[in-house]
């Protein structure tokens, strides 16, 4: 009887640990992150920015030569399921800076087009080594199951209309500057009474939620300006600190920083616009900026579309701070990489 | 078949308003006679001790989708409805959406064939047009003589307001009631989630409520026109919708409607950071849409509960959100889903949520002799602790597919028996 009862509780034991075991097994959706990754410009804490803008400084001017042995052959992928010009070079370019192994794969030559899933391109990735994946995708949250797939760092080149954090990055670099204030004191405070106008299509434009997750953390204000077909007001949803001003030139009046964005063809869904209406309310020209708004900034994430939401004397005058943005993408994107391979940089 | 003698459970049989411990035995696949304890003698029956247990009877599912004819890799008729029987259920109305659309009566008895290996009665529901393209009308009465219970293109609205008004006739006659899955896909096209801040901020398109309600009210205005008409709303999902259904039959139409427990236990932020097992269509809604179908049940204006059971292959699932198809299990956690948000947070009677789940769907798709214990009809049986607290696991799914928004989740209510037919097909 001993023996049998002795039994009977080994197989009790067996079978609770195997229960313990399997309740513990977390299905897809709740792998974890990798906490290297860059998803959303929303993960960072404000000390976070300011390391990674601290990091942008120290490795923008550090020794070429030197920076080249942070990640030496360390292996990053660029995995690009859309065009892209600033993004992807910048990101290139900040990798290969810090002496990274880098490989581009893209939708149309890879086999993606042969209906290879997300999943298993990160996985085939990872088994061929690569230890941190740039992605960008049509789908918004598609970086998440990227990184839920491979468990590797992935930092987001721009997901559908969802993020672009690492634009947003780049803008508050560029938006410093342009204040004369340095990283390494930033706080919540450092942009109380900034006003930052985003104008165009908000609705389609990841750059604009990034942007509108960020700055009001930082104290910024920031006004999106729009037609309603392009800004619904579900937009002031994406937190406090992100107001809705349907007048263009109320909206420059208040703004030390104008941020443009152009229609994105590419996602308007059968939506009809009347661009002739929206050049006369909406475009940057001289004439506007100059009366409402003659001290600001203006930025542009690019491409920029001439003639419709910017015009070449706004682009390329004197207030324009496109180029500084396009600058800033290596030294942020050089952070962000090795933040994600703890390459340093401090 | 040997009797089955179910002893000193606590009978709740809401057809019937029945609720008291009694000794319930079934003969020969039906109810025989459900009587104060002792009195029936247990002879050459089995038995089972249900003392401190409810017994009510089969739960009746008027939504779900088992996949077959077509797609055996999400779900087959044997495995959905063992994944019922876990769930307590013991009648599913399997809807036509397979490959290829049941729209023919050869199709309505292929899926009721012994062959299929259902665990519990599986009836079917037909197209309502040829292939569900929303053209021709189906032949509802031969559907129905084969067995079909109504008559849907569930997942494919039917838009046209001629066709629509043609289909509520011709079921008016073949006495068959059209479920509609109301939404207006011209206001739906690309969006994967319901419409507000919340898909704004994900960056994904969102499905305004009225594309919901709009086609709901639209259908109202049909069925006015038909005499002897019975519209049935599949998975009603806002406040607006529910309000146009409350306003119809108090204009004395017949129109029902069923909502599903996660419409009542979920709202759209379970999608967390792009989870697809929370992508569904109707798709989860706002706090205030939750809140009204929690109201709508507890004044008696919803008819059903039904899960509107999706079973997907995890490589489906696993994709971008919008890529992802539409769909979740739903089998074995509605009764507990329903018994903790229903019973123990809002304090609904038992009696009440297991009518939502036995006789009031029987009725709503007139299902003659299931949902009630009465003597005579079929010998469809739950038993199960209405107080036990348990945890669920989407691993130990009896379903082929694991795509539930509930897993790990605490339930109430755990099945100890199922019982189809007078056959026991579930017990723990």
């Amino acid at each position: 009887m001993a023996d049998q009862e002795r039994s009977e509780e080994m197989a009790k034991t067996r079978n609770s640990s195997r229960e313990t075991q399997e309740s513990f097994t977390p299905s897809f959706f709740q792998q974890p992150i990798h906490p290297g990754s860059a998803i959303s410009a929303a993960d960072f804490s404000v000390a976070e920015v300011r390391r990674i803008l601290e990091s942008a400084d120290v490795l923008e001017k550090e020794d070429p030569l030197r920076r080249m042995k942070r990640l030496a052959k360390r292996r990053v992928a660029l995995l690009f399921y859309e065009s892209s010009t600033r993004t992807r070079t910048s990101f290139e370019l900040a990798a290969k800076a810090l002496g990274a192994d880098t490989t581009l794969v893209s939708s149309l030559s890879s086999s993606i087009e042969k209906g290879e899933s997300l999943k298993d391109t990160g996985i085939t990735l990872k088994a061929l080594g690569a230890e941190c994946v740039i992605l960008r995708s049509p789908y918004s949250g598609a970086p998440y199951l990227l990184a839920r797939a491979t468990g590797l760092p992935v930092l987001n080149a721009g997901d559908g209309m969802a993020e672009h954090p690492s634009q947003a990055l780049l803008d508050l670099r560029t938006i410093l500057q342009f204040l004369e204030m340095r990283a390494g004191k930033l706080s919540e405070k450092t942009l109380r009474g900034v006003t930052v106008t985003i104008c165009g299509d908000i609705l389609h434009s990841r750059v604009a939620r990034s942007n509108a997750l960020l700055l009001p953390r930082l104290g910024a204000k920031v006004v999106f300006c729009g037609p309603v077909e392009l800004l619904p007001e579900s937009a002031v949803g994406l937190g406090p600190g992100t107001v809705i001003e349907r007048d263009f030139e109320t909206a420059l009046r208040e703004s030390q920083i104008v941020m443009m964005l152009r229609i994105q063809a590419e996602r308007l869904a059968g939506l009809q616009l009347d661009l002739d209406e929206y050049r006369r309310r909406y475009q940057a020209n001289g004439e506007r900026i100059a009366a409402h708004a003659p001290r600001a900034a203006i930025l542009h994430p690019g491409p920029i579309i001439r003639g419709m939401e910017i015009t070449s004397e706004v682009a390329d005058g004197p207030q324009s701070a496109i180029a500084a943005q396009v600058h800033n993408g290596v030294p942020v994107r050089m952070a962000l990489v090795a933040r994600a391979l703890k390459g340093g940089g401090r | 078949m040997r009797d089955l003698l179910i002893r000193g459970g606590r009978v709740v049989d809401p057809a019937s308003g029945l609720d008291a411990v009694r000794d319930v035995l079934l003969r020969d696949g039906k109810v025989a006679a459900a009587e104060p304890p002792g009195k029936i003698p247990a002879a050459e029956a089995e038995v089972f001790e249900a003392a401190g247990l409810v017994v009510a009877p089969g739960l009746v599912d008027i939504h779900v989708h088992l996949r077959e004819p077509g797609q055996g890799y999400k779900e087959t008729i044997a495995t959905g409805t063992a994944a019922a029987a876990a769930g307590g259920f013991t009648s599913v109305c399997a809807m036509p959406n397979t490959t290829p659309v049941n729209d023919s009566p050869e199709i309505v008895r292929w899926m009721q064939a012994p062959e299929r290996g259902a665990a519990v009665r599986v009836f079917p529901i037909a197209a309502a047009t040829r292939g569900s393209g929303g053209e021709v009308l189906t032949d509802y009465r031969a559907l129905r003589d084969a067995g079909a219970v109504a008559v849907t293109d569930d997942g494919k609205p039917i838009l046209g307001d001629a066709i629509m008004l043609e289909a509520l006739k011709a079921a008016a006659k073949a006495g068959l009631p059209v479920i509609q899955h109301a939404e207006d896909t011209r206001r739906t096209g690309g969006c994967s989630m319901n419409g507000g801040t919340l898909a704004f901020r994900l960056g994904l398109r969102g499905m305004p409520v009225e594309a919901e309600s709009g086609l709901v009210e639209r259908d109202l205005l049909l069925l006015k026109k038909v005499k002897g008409g019975h519209l049935h709303v599949a998975h009603l999902s806002t406040a607006k919708a529910l309000e146009a259904v409350r306003a119809a039959r108090k204009a004395g139409l017949r129109a029902t409607c069923e909502v599903t427990p996660h419409h009542f236990a979920l709202t759209e932020e379970r999608i967390g950071l792009y989870d697809t097992n929370a992508k569904m269509n109707p798709p989860l809604r706002a706090q205030s849409d939750q809140a009204a179908m929690v109201e709508g049940i507890l004044d008696g204006t919803v008819d059903a509960i039904a899960t509107d059971h999706a079973p997907h292959a995890a490589h489906e699932k696993e994709q971008e959100f919008d890529r992802a198809p539409n769909g979740i299990t739903g089998l074995e956690t509605a009764l507990g889903l329903a018994l903790d948000v229903l019973y123990r947070q809002h304090g609904m009677k038992l009696s009440d949520v297991l009518a939502l789940l036995t006789s009031r769907p029987a009725h709503t798709l007139e299902l003659k002799g299931r949902g009630t214990l009465a003597p005579g009809s079929a010998g469809d049986v739950v038993v199960f602790d209405p107080e036990a607290r348990w945890v669920f696991r989407a691993a130990e799914s009896r379903s082929k597919s694991k795509n539930t928004p509930f897993d790990g989740w605490e339930l109430q209510g755990s099945v100890r028996l199922t019982v189809s037919e007078g056959r026991i097909v579930y017990r723990r």
